[in-house]
């Protein structure tokens, strides 16, 4: 028995994630323990300030939502075999699409301003994602590096954009001119009481949207099978007859423009005007919110509220527990994305021997009908 | 520009270009054996922060040193322990390394020092003071040299000499040891280097606990040598910067050396212009903040010369049954 049968469904898409959470949570509950504090009451204060009254809630469907977008743009890429470390940069720079869009049409209502915002911002993300699918397809440069290189050219730009064209005269702090109030995005809060004056807006729906979107794009279109192909085996899907390079590159800005709806989530969702580092690292959470949710679209949505939650509690945790802070939700997340992404082979083979053990006995019977038959 | 100001920056970028040596020699190390490595940036965070926790508490800056370089050593550890051992994710590892050295060192900073994620000031005990080479108070009146030396060369901390001298021991090591000529061979070639009976895993953390101590080297020099304490994300993205230096070098020492040495002097000049205007024209100072990394990406897309990484990067290595 050198070869280990692969897990069952149901353990590798729920039973794994759900060991390496919890192995997550039990290591920074040590960390915790060590530093003195009761990891249970942390736990407890992380809860409560994520799920505890509609308020709570909100702001954790708010982070939810951006996490859904850079979710989705890491598993998008990953479908192809791609690593697009650069969410942080593709959300950035959209924002300077949606803040033009915005500023441009801020009188009319904002059902007009959504969908041109979207676009603006889908074009500017895309674009970011474009140039190194572009480069790794044409020219062979690895879309890691170039992709880590661009969150600091994306940074650098941003820097300028803002303090030296957008900024308006009279503003000290660096930050456009404000939306008018037409072309803001109203919250849910105006038509769902519950949710209070949160800072979840109906770019949530348009997170839902783009949810259904990637799942029929990657598992019911012909583009979804040829890049889930490329992502399976390079070499059997160029001789399939598809172009790596032309699925590379569309792959890209796809995953670009989904990390760009950060931008309209944050832009005329809630800040209502662009401010400097409003993506506060939204795009390395996706990292772990993919490999959590295993690349699909359920997956992501249960791991984004996951996420969500440790953001909005860790928030709330340092007003609670004094002296403990909200990096703590930091640790737990680097803690999900080595345990599930980097150190998957601590499980997956104890997990399947585990498997094999009760899966041994019918197994003498496959190939004796096989036999049976062919008597 | 006279010589003084032209010196000052010149000083200025052997400063700022130490950290980026060290971490660009860590990262060779463990990217010529095979290893990618994107969590430069954290070790170094994670060492910076061991470095002036444990200075500040024993007011001892060797004792501080020894706990950055054990600090990044461990974070090495875990690192190879997911890449090698387990055939995890290289680049996962990295960014997992990267947060939670982000994520824990202002936690713990927050709950022991509770001072925002600072830590104390150090004293002069605390940290690496400049060292000013024989007779360079002496020779500072003779005009060019004299200043050159001591202005330039003379009156750095130790660690900035570390790092200089590291270059020609990286290249005598890479080029000239047996132990060089497996590491660059496990790279390319793993299988070779295992049916040679040598262990690959074996190498490869070799490689990759080096590439500890240089990052702690580094992390250390951020906070107890040029710094005086750590302070939240103190690394700023130099890590990144060391990544794209050692691209931009092909992998190489001594183009390293220099390849961090002018993106140092691009860190420099682009404090020294802050606001000063070139023949009438305003440069901005982000665009010479972004050159390094478009700099990089211009050329790993081979349009000036051509970067390819060690052919065996990035692939964890398994025996075949």
């Amino acid at each position: 028995m050198s070869t280990l049968r692969p897990l069952p469904r149901w353990a590798d898409i729920l039973l794994l994630p759900i060991i390496n959470l919890a192995l997550a949570f039990i290591v920074s509950g040590i960390v915790v323990f060590a530093i003195g504090q009761n990891p249970l009451a942390a736990l407890e204060a992380i809860v409560g300030g994520a799920f505890g009254n509609g308020y709570n809630f909100g702001y954790t469907l708010y982070y939810s939502t951006n996490f859904i977008f850079t979710g989705l743009a890491v598993a998008v890429a990953a479908h192809a075999g791609l690593f697009n470390i650069g969410g942080n940069g593709q959300a950035y720079i959209a924002g300077l699409g949606v803040i033009v869009v915005a500023l441009a049409m801020q009188a009319l209502p904002w059902w007009l301003t959504f969908p041109v915002a979207i676009l603006a911002g889908a074009a500017v993300g895309g674009f970011w994602g474009f140039v190194p699918g572009w480069l790794q397809a044409k020219r062979g440069s690895h879309v890691v590096i170039t992709t880590i290189m661009f969150n600091f050219v994306a940074a650098a730009i941003m820097v300028y954009m803002v303090v030296n064209v957008l900024k308006p005269d009279g503003v000290l702090a660096p930050e456009s001119a404000m939306i008018a109030p037409e072309g803001r995005m109203p919250k849910l809060g105006a038509f769902i009481p519950w949710f209070k004056n949160t800072d979840v807006n109906f770019t949530l729906l348009l997170a839902l949207g783009c949810l259904v979107g990637v799942y029929v794009l990657v598992w019911h279109t012909r583009f979804g099978y040829a890049m889930r192909a490329l992502g399976h085996n390079p070499t059997a899907s160029t001789y399939a007859g598809s172009s790596n390079s032309r699925i590379i590159m569309i792959v890209m800005t796809l995953s670009g423009a989904l990390a760009g709806m950060v931008a309209v989530n944050q832009v005329v969702g809630v800040q209502y005007r662009l401010v400097l580092d409003y993506v506060a690292d939204a795009g390395f959470v996706g990292i772990a919110v993919a490999l959590m949710g295993r690349n699909h679209p359920v997956g992501i949505l249960f791991a984004a509220l996951l996420f969500g939650a440790l953001y909005q509690g860790g928030n709330e945790l340092q007003y609670v527990i004094p002296g403990l802070s909200k990096e703590m939700v930091v640790v737990i997340q680097a803690l999900v994305i080595l345990f599930t992404g980097a150190m998957e082979g601590m499980f997956r083979p104890g997990l399947q021997r585990l498997f094999g053990l009760f899966a041994r006995a019918p197994r003498p019977d496959a190939p004796a009908a096989v036999a049976g038959k062919e008597s | 520009m006279d010589l003084t100001i032209i010196l000052s920056t010149l000083d200025a970028t052997i400063r700022l270009s130490t950290p980026l040596l060290l971490a660009c020699l860590a990262g060779l190390y463990s990217e010529r054996a095979g290893v990618f490595d994107i969590g430069l940036e954290g070790k170094m965070l994670a060492a910076a922060f061991g470095a002036a926790a444990v200075a500040a508490v024993t007011n001892s800056v060797w004792l501080g040193l020894l706990a950055g370089i054990a600090v990044s050593l461990s974070t090495s550890a875990l690192q190879g322990a997911a890449a090698i051992t387990l055939k995890g994710n290289q680049l996962i590892a990295g960014v997992a390394i990267n947060m939670l050295a982000a994520g824990l060192t202002t936690f713990l900073g927050i709950q022991w020092f509770a001072q925002g994620g600072r830590t104390p000031p150090l004293t002069a005990d605390g940290r690496f003071g400049n060292i000013t080479l024989p007779f360079a108070d002496e020779v500072a009146g003779v005009p060019v040299l004299g200043q050159i030396y001591s202005e330039l060369i003379s009156g750095h901390n130790l660690l900035v000499y570390l790092a200089f001298l590291a270059v020609p021991i990286t290249w005598f090591v890479l080029y000239r040891t047996r132990f060089g000529l497996r590491l660059r061979a496990v790279g390319e070639n793993p299988k070779a280097v295992d049916t040679a009976g040598i262990s690959v895993v074996k190498l490869r953390y070799q490689a990759v606990l080096i590439t500890g101590l240089l990052c702690g080297l580094a992390g250390a020099f951020f906070s107890i040598a040029q710094g005086s304490g750590f302070g939240n994300n103190m690394t700023a993205g130099k890590g990144f910067i060391a990544l794209a230096a050692l691209i931009f070098a092909k992998w190489k020492p001594v183009p390293a050396m220099f390849t961090c040495l002018l993106f140092g002097f691009l860190d420099a000049l682009q404090i020294r212009l802050q606001n000063t205007e070139i023949f009438g024209v305003t440069v901005p100072v982000q665009a010479i903040q972004a050159l390094p990394y478009i700099l990089t990406v211009v050329l790993l897309a081979g349009f000036i010369g051509k970067a390819v990484g060690p052919k065996a990067g990035g692939v964890p290595y398994s025996k075949e049954r």
